[in-house]
């Protein structure tokens, strides 16, 4: 995925939009897109420098991005857990869902 | 009832989980569907969620709240993009005000759900979030991180009163 390598490229060092799009084969036009994209996101920066657009990774943004990512990747593993929880819970409250399970389910052994 | 695949993608903020769980999808779909089921599994239970609307249709809304050890209410909601029923969903997730009114200060996030037979009788749920910046994922998740982190400190002050017992 591009706008990975895009990220991974500018963290080592800026560069600008063109020459992100020599590196990339693509045009000056869709890199321009994809830093659009990832400067929305707060995960590049891009400073003027004379003429020129340089496009710099935003490491802490990125390490915080991946430090949110696993919160919330615990916060569903616990739901998912609960899920689990309520499947395996032969509730009569499952109403005509579980009846209509029970009547088709074949005899347990 | 397992996580089999996290994916965590920072470029596009997207998180990626997917569970498999031993059931089939019209029943996996109920805990969606039902709120009384919702409120069982959305908050952890030092902070139990209770719906309050909850209409699953495109456009409808879900809202509720979820009540800490002290009382303490968060209101949160759902606008709902897309339903197909037993296999999909997709909605808007946001924070609301203490009487339940959407926030309009605060950012939302994406949440596309996906339910798949796998065999007779297993189902793949997968769900994937999505925030449009770092900074609404950095407000986002801490909000909805207090309740989870709270739950961690109880439990080590559970550790440390029995460890001084």
């Amino acid at each position: 995925m591009t706008r990975r390598e895009i990220v991974a490229l500018t963290l080592t060092g800026d560069h600008s939009v063109s020459e992100l799009a020599r590196r990339f084969p693509m045009s000056f036009a869709a890199v321009q897109k994809h830093v659009a994209v990832l400067e929305r996101a707060g995960l590049v920066i891009k400073e003027r420098q004379g003429r020129e657009q340089r496009v710099r990774g935003n490491a802490d943004a990125l390490s915080e991005v991946h430090r949110l990512l696993d919160q919330l990747a615990a916060v569903w593993q616990g739901r998912i857990d609960r899920i689990g929880e309520i499947l395996a819970d032969p509730d009569p409250e499952d109403g005509k869902e579980q009846a209509h399970d029970r009547d088709r389910r074949p005899e347990e052994p | 009832m397992t996580v089999i695949d996290v994916q965590k993608n920072p470029e596009a903020l997207t998180l990626t989980l997917t569970a498999r769980f031993d059931a089939p999808p019209a029943r996996v779909w109920q805990v969606w569907e039902d709120p009384r089921k919702l409120e069982r599994w959305w908050g952890p239970p030092t902070y139990p969620a209770t719906v309050v609307d909850h209409e699953l249709k495109p456009g409808g809304a879900v809202t509720y709240f979820m009540t800490g050890p002290e009382g303490d209410k968060h209101h949160g909601w759902w606008r709902i993009r897309s339903v197909e029923a037993p296999y999909g969903l997709e909605f808007e997730d946001g924070f609301a005000d203490d009487a339940g009114r959407p926030n309009p200060d605060m950012p939302t996030m994406s949440v596309r759900v996906r339910l798949a037979a796998d065999g007779e009788t297993s189902t793949v749920m997968t769900v994937e979030s999505t925030f449009p910046t770092a900074e609404a994922m950095e407000q986002l998740v801490s909000m909805g991180m207090v309740e989870g982190i709270t739950a961690a400190m109880g439990q080590i002050d559970a550790l440390l009163a029995d460890s001084a017992a």
